[in-house]
C-alpha cells in the first residue's frame, strides 16, 4: 500500500519540505529536496532516524561550571534521551580542551561526545 | 578618564563584530578594538550551544560557541585587540566613544571609524501586555538560554513558551534534555515564526503540543508563576470567547521576537528605519554618518549566523578603507574622501515587509554583485517570484519554491545589470523589492 | 530584637506611615515601624501615579484640601533632605470639549479656595504651544505650577532610612495579627514575630487599616480597593510627551493621565474600578484597553509600540470621603490613618506633621533630640552624574565602572551599595525600586542572570535562594543535571 507522507528536513537551516511516497517501507518516490541530502535523510528518517545532540556537562574547577558538549555527528535518535542521562553524572575536571572527548562511542554508535570550546581554570580570587 | 585612538573600534563581539573587525585587519586597518559588555567573547553565541552555524561559511554544522571561538581565533591571529566586562555608555559626535569597565575606569575612544555591531534585545513581557499578574517565572527564551547553558539554573521546571520562534524552540528542546516538562508552544499567528527544522527537532520530536492561532491571556501566581490561561484568537488577534484553557505551570518563557538594539546607534544620531529599528545603511554598510558602520542584528534580525558574518565583513572591509583614508589625509576622513556619490533607494514592494541595504551605490562594472536581503510580510507556500524592478523594468527575477517571513530572502544584482539600468535609474524612484505569487498577481 | 516595649508603634512602612517615623523620630521616642512584607512601600506606594498634586481637586474644607495643599509645600524641603528625584514641573488639566471649560473654571475656583498658588487657565493655542503633540481637540487647560512628579519609592525609603538614622527601628516581614489593650487603651501588637508593647500605636496600614480598626473596636469603617492600572513607555516616548497631563476629573477618579515621570519614561494611568481583593494587583485585558483609550484621548501620537511594561496598583478608599486621620475618642493609645488614596502621596509629608501633632494634643510627651539629622544619602546614582563625578566614584570603587543593567546604565557598585544600605535590599525587586536596574526597555533580560549572582554573594545566599519580592517567588528552581529527562 502506497502512502504519502511528508517531512521537514533538518540536515540544514533551509528546512525543505519533502513529499515522500512510501511502499512497504521502502521509498518510491520524493520530491521538494532542494539537494541530494533531502533524500538521504528521508531514507534515514523512515528507517533509522539521526539527530545531532548538543547539551553541556558540568566542570569542576572551570571558570564557568558548564561546558556545551556535541555529538560529533548525527547519531540515532533512540538514544538521545540515555545519553543525556549519561552525561548528567559527568564531572569534568578544568582545564578542558575544545573537543576532548567525553564519552567515546556512545552506545557502540561510533559517535563521540565532544566539547564545544575549552574551558579554563577558574582564575584565582 | 582614559583617552585611546584606534583606526577602527567594533561596538560588539558577536558574530557581527568579530568578522567586520577580523577583515578590517586584512583590509589594512592597523589597529582594530573590539568592545564586548560581557567578560567573554562571542556576543550572544556562547550561550548558543545548538549547531547550525557555519553551513556556508565553514562548511560544516557548528555549535554557537565553535563558530564563536573560529572567528575569536581568526580576529586575535590577525592582531585585533579586545576589550571585555567593557560597557559603551555613549557615542558622541566625532565620533567618540566613551565606555566604563572595573578594570579600565571611564575611557575615552576616538576612533577613525565606527562599527556598530551590538545586536538584539528580546521583546519583553510588558511589551506584549499580557494580563494577569507579575510573578516570578516569566522568562524571555534567550534569558533561560544564559541562565541554563552558562549558570547551570532551571529558571522553571514545567514550561508554558509563547511565541514559535527560534529560540523558543531550541529553548523548548534544551529544557526537555534538562528534565522540565514543556507543556505547550503557544503562536499568535497561523504558522510558526521560526525555521521549519527546529519545528521537528525541538517540538516534534519531543511530542511538545504547539497551538497556533493562540495566545496567552492571563498570567495566573502571586509570588511564582502557578498556571496560565491561553486562547485562540481570530484574525484580528482577537481573543475567540470559549476557547480558554487553564495550563499550569510554574514558568512563561516568551519568544515573541527580537529587535536590534538600537540604544547607542540613536544616541550616535544615524539616520534609522522605522520598521527594523536599527540603522539604515547602504551595499558598503555605511550609516547615515561617514565613518559609522553597521552590522548583523543591530541592523536587521538574521536567521543564518552565516548571512550576519557575509554583512560584517563587508563593514569591515570599507570601515578600514574610510578608517585608511582618514590616516593617510592625516586627520578627518572626510577631507580628500571622494565626493559623496549618490546612492540609489532601495525600497520594498509587494508583499516586503523591509529591505536592507535601504540605499545602494551603483556599482562598477567590474564590480561586485550587490546584495539585498528582505523578508517577506505574508508567508506563500507555493512558487513565488522574488523580483528587483525599477519602475517597470524587472532587473532581478528568482523563482522560489515558497516565501516565509522567517526566512530571509538574499537576492544578488549583478553589477553589470545596475549599470546597465543606470540612466533609468535615474529617472525612476530607485529600485523596489516584491515577492509575488508566480501565476502574476502581486499579492497586497 | 532586644527590646520589645516602645513609646510608639507604627504599623506600615508605606511613605506615610514612614515620614511619620521620621517625623517623631525628632523626639526622644523609642519607635518602632513595622510592615508585613520584606521591604517597605510595598503596598500603594509603589503603584501610584507618582503625582505631586497641586491640591485644585479636593473638596474645599477637607483633610484632603488641607493636607495636599501643605504637603506639596513641603516637597522641596522633604526632597532635597532626603536626597529624593523630584520635579516641580507644574501640571495640567486638558479640556478637549467646549463645555469642559464650566469645568476647568471650577477647579480653578476650587483650587483658589483651597490655597492653592500659581492657578491659571491657558487656551488652546498655548496648550499646544507647551505640548505640541496634546490632541487637536483642546479647547485650553488648567495650569498649576505647584504640581510634580515624584519617586515615590526613593520618597518612601528615604523617610524610613531617615527614621532608621535617627534611632527608630524597622522591622519587616512583621505582621500585626491582634492588638493588645487593657480597658479602654491599646498597649502594643500581636505579630507573627511575638508581641510587642507600645504606649501608643499608629496605624497606617493603607488597604489594611480597616481590618486593624475593627480589632480597634472602631467598626463602621470600610476600605475598598480601587483598582488603577498602568503602561509605562519607553523613554523615546518622553519625546513626545513633555508635560504631565491630566483629562477633566470624574467624580470617582483623577482620570487617566499622560505623563512623563521623574526618571524619563512616560506613564499611561490610571483607570479606576473597585475590585473584591486586596492582593489583585493584576492587569486585565479590559482595562488596559481602557486606559490605552483614555489616553489616546490626549496624545492621539501615542505609540503603542513604545510600552514596555504595564502594573496596577489598589488605593485604599474609605467610605467617608475623605482621609480619616485621628486619635479615636473612645479608644487610647491609638492614632488612626485610613482611607488614604489620591492625594495621599502628595500629602504624605503634611499628613505625618498633623499625626504628630494629634499624638501631641492627646498627651504623648514630645522632648526634642538635639542630635537628630534630617538629612539622608541616598545611593548614588551613576547614570545622573557626570562624566568626571563618574570617573571619580569608580576610581574609589571599581564596581562602579561595572554596568549591569544596559538600559539605564546601572552599575554593580550602585547594586552592592542597594544590598548593604540601612535598609537592605533583599530581593529583586527591591534593588529595582533602589537603582532602577531592569526598569528599563528590555525589562531585566539581560541583568537579571548578572543581579542574581551579586546578591547571592552580597547577601551570602545561593543563587536559588534569591527572589523577585519575596516569599516563594524565587527564580531558579534548581540546578540542571538534577533532573531526568
Amino acid at each position: 500500500m502506497a502512502e504519502q507522507r511528508q517531512f521537514i528536513c533538518v540536515t540544514c537551516p533551509v528546512g525543505c519540505t519533502i513529499d515522500a511516497t512510501v511502499e512497504d517501507g521502502e521509498l518510491v518516490q520524493v520530491q521538494g529536496q532542494a539537494c541530494k541530502r533531502g533524500i538521504a535523510f528521508v531514507r534515514e528518517e523512515l528507517t533509522a532516524p539521526r539527530r545531532t545532540l548538543t547539551t553541556t556537562v558540568r566542570v569542576r574547577g572551570g571558570a564557568l561550571p558548564l561546558v556545551p558538549v556535541r555529538s560529533s555527528e548525527a547519531l540515532p535518535k533512540g538514544f538521545i534521551l540515555d545519553i543525556v542521562q549519561d552525561l548528567r553524572g559527568i564531572i569534568l575536571n578544568a582545564p578542558v580542551e575544545e573537543h576532548q572527548v567525553v564519552l567515546r562511542d556512545v552506545h557502540g554508535t561510533g559517535v563521540d561526545i565532544i566539547t564545544s570550546r575549552a574551558m579554563p581554570s577558574a582564575e584565582p580570587v | 578618564m582614559r583617552a585611546m585612538t584606534c583606526d577602527v573600534l567594533v561596538i560588539g563581539s558577536g558574530p557581527a563584530g568579530l568578522a567586520a573587525a577580523y577583515q578590517a585587519r586584512q583590509s589594512g586597518a592597523q589597529q582594530v578594538l573590539v568592545i564586548e559588555r560581557n567578560g567573554e567573547l562571542g556576543g550572544i553565541l556562547p550561550q548558543c550551544i545548538h549547531n547550525g552555524f557555519g553551513v556556508r561559511v565553514f562548511q560544516s554544522d557548528l555549535t554557537g560557541p565553535e563558530y564563536a571561538y573560529r572567528w575569536v581565533r581568526q580576529a586575535q591571529e590577525a592582531g585585533v585587540a579586545f576589550l571585555t566586562r567593557t560597557m559603551v555608555l555613549a557615542i558622541e559626535a566625532g565620533p567618540r566613544v566613551v565606555a566604563t569597565s572595573g578594570e579600565l575606569g571611564m575611557v575615552e575612544i576616538t576612533p577613525r571609524a565606527l562599527v556598530l555591531a551590538m545586536g538584539c534585545r528580546e521583546r519583553p513581557r510588558g511589551a506584549l501586555a499580557i494580563p494577569g499578574t507579575r510573578p516570578a517565572g516569566v522568562y524571555t527564551a534567550g534569558t533561560a538560554q544564559r541562565l541554563v547553558n552558562m549558570e547551570g539554573y532551571m529558571p522553571g521546571s514545567r514550561f508554558v513558551i509563547l511565541g514559535s520562534g527560534d529560540i523558543g524552540m531550541i529553548m523548548a528542546r534544551r529544557l526537555t534534555l534538562e528534565g522540565a516538562q514543556v507543556v505547550a508552544m503557544v503562536e499568535i499567528l497561523p504558522y510558526i515564526s521560526g525555521l521549519r527544522r527546529n519545528l521537528v527537532q525541538c517540538v516534534r520530536d519531543f511530542d511538545i503540543p504547539l497551538h497556533l492561532c493562540t495566545t496567552v491571556t492571563d498570567v495566573r501566581g502571586q509570588e511564582r508563576v502557578e498556571a496560565v490561561e491561553i486562547a485562540q484568537v481570530d484574525a484580528r488577534w482577537q481573543r475567540v470567547p470559549g476557547t480558554e484553557q487553564t495550563l499550569e505551570c510554574d514558568a512563561l518563557l516568551l519568544s515573541v521576537g527580537l529587535i536590534p538594539e538600537n540604544e547607542l546607534s540613536r544616541m550616535a544620531g544615524v539616520a534609522l528605519d522605522p520598521v527594523t529599528g536599527g540603522p539604515m545603511i547602504d551595499e558598503r554598510c555605511a550609516t547615515s554618518i561617514p565613518g559609522i558602520y553597521a552590522a548583523g542584528n543591530v541592523v536587521h534580525v538574521y536567521d543564518l549566523v552565516d548571512d550576519v558574518t557575509a554583512s560584517a565583513l563587508r563593514a569591515g572591509r570599507y570601515a578600514a578603507e574610510y578608517a585608511l583614508r582618514g590616516a593617510a589625509t592625516g586627520g578627518a576622513a572626510t577631507r580628500g574622501a571622494p565626493a559623496p556619490q549618490p546612492t540609489v533607494p532601495v525600497m520594498p514592494g509587494a508583499n516586503v515587509r523591509h529591505v536592507v541595504p535601504q540605499h545602494l551605490h551603483l556599482p562598477a562594472l567590474d564590480g561586485d554583485p550587490s546584495v539585498v536581503e528582505f523578508r517577506v510580510r505574508e508567508p506563500i507556500e507555493e512558487p513565488v517570484q522574488a523580483r528587483v524592478r525599477a519602475g517597470e523594468r524587472v532587473l532581478v527575477d528568482k523563482r522560489l519554491r515558497y516565501a516565509r517571513p522567517a526566512e530571509m530572502i538574499r537576492l544578488e544584482i549583478e553589477a553589470t545589470t545596475l549599470q546597465q539600468f543606470a540612466g533609468q535609474l535615474a529617472g525612476v524612484n530607485g529600485l523596489q523589492v516584491e515577492v509575488v505569487r508566480r501565476r502574476g498577481e502581486p499579492q497586497p | 530584637m532586644p527590646n520589645r516595649a516602645y513609646d510608639v508603634i507604627i504599623i506600615g512602612a508605606g511613605v506615610v506611615g514612614s515620614l511619620i517615623a521620621r517625623a517623631l523620630s525628632r523626639y526622644r521616642l523609642r519607635i518602632l515601624l513595622l510592615d508585613k512584607a520584606s521591604d517597605v512601600g510595598e503596598g500603594t506606594t509603589k503603584a501610584n501615579t507618582a503625582i505631586v498634586h497641586a491640591g485644585y481637586d479636593a473638596k474645599p474644607g477637607s483633610l484632603k484640601a488641607w493636607l495636599n495643599v501643605a504637603g506639596n509645600a513641603m516637597y522641596d524641603q522633604v526632597c532635597a533632605e532626603l536626597d529624593v528625584d523630584f520635579d516641580r514641573c507644574g501640571t495640567y488639566v486638558v479640556a478637549v470639549r467646549p463645555e469642559d471649560w464650566e469645568t476647568l473654571r471650577y477647579l480653578h475656583q476650587r483650587g483658589v479656595q483651597n490655597g492653592v498658588p500659581g492657578l491659571g487657565l491657558i487656551d488652546a493655542q498655548e496648550m499646544r504651544c507647551r505640548e505640541p503633540a496634546i490632541t487637536e481637540s483642546t479647547v485650553g487647560a488648567l495650569v498649576a505650577e505647584t504640581g510634580g512628579i515624584v519617586d515615590p519609592f526613593g520618597l518612601c525609603i528615604g523617610a524610613a532610612e531617615s527614621a532608621m538614622l535617627n534611632g527608630v527601628e524597622l522591622a519587616l516581614e512583621t505582621e500585626v495579627t491582634g492588638l493588645m489593650r487593657e480597658g479602654r487603651r491599646i498597649t502594643g501588637v500581636r505579630t507573627n514575630r511575638g508581641d510587642f508593647a507600645g504606649r501608643w500605636v499608629v496605624i497606617a496600614a493603607g488597604l489594611w487599616a480597616d481590618d486593624l480598626m475593627h480589632q480597634a473596636g472602631l467598626d463602621g469603617f470600610i476600605i475598598t480597593p480601587r483598582k488603577g492600572e498602568y503602561f509605562v513607555l519607553d523613554r523615546v516616548a518622553a519625546e513626545t510627551v513633555r508635560n504631565v497631563l491630566f483629562p477633566c476629573p470624574t467624580p470617582i477618579s483623577k482620570g487617566i493621565l499622560v505623563t512623563r515621570t521623574i526618571h524619563g519614561n512616560v506613564m499611561l494611568g490610571p483607570n479606576a474600578n473597585d475590585v473584591c481583593s486586596k492582593e489583585d494587583v493584576s492587569v486585565t485585558a479590559d482595562g488596559l484597553n481602557e486606559v490605552l483609550t483614555g489616553a489616546l484621548a490626549l496624545v492621539p501620537t501615542l505609540n503603542a509600540r513604545q510600552i514596555i511594561r504595564t502594573f496596577a496598583g489598589l488605593r485604599a478608599t474609605g467610605n467617608t470621603g475623605d482621609f480619616v486621620i485621628e486619635c479615636p475618642q473612645d479608644v487610647e493609645g491609638l492614632c488612626v490613618l485610613a482611607g488614604i488614596e489620591s492625594p495621599g502621596l502628595t500629602a504624605s509629608p503634611a499628613i505625618a506633621e498633623y499625626v504628630v501633632e494629634l499624638l501631641r494634643e492627646a498627651g504623648l510627651e514630645l522632648a526634642e533630640r538635639p542630635d537628630y539629622q534630617p538629612i539622608r544619602q541616598a545611593i548614588p546614582r551613576f547614570s545622573a552624574l557626570s562624566r568626571r563625578e563618574q570617573a571619580e566614584l569608580i576610581a574609589r570603587d571599581a564596581r562602579y565602572g561595572n554596568v549591569i543593567c544596559r538600559c539605564e546604565t546601572v552599575t554593580e557598585g550602585e547594586i552592592v551599595a542597594a544590598c548593604h544600605a540601612p535598609i537592605p535590599a533583599r530581593t529583586y525587586d527591591a534593588i529595582k525600586r533602589r537603582t532602577r536596574c531592569g526598569t528599563g526597555r528590555c525589562q531585566g533580560a539581560f541583568d537579571l542572570p548578572l543581579v542574581v549572582q551579586i546578591m547571592a554573594r552580597e547577601l551570602g545566599l545561593s543563587p536559588l535562594e534569591i527572589t523577585k519580592k519575596g516569599g516563594e517567588s524565587r527564580f531558579l528552581l534548581r540546578e540542571t543535571k538534577q533532573v531526568a529527562p
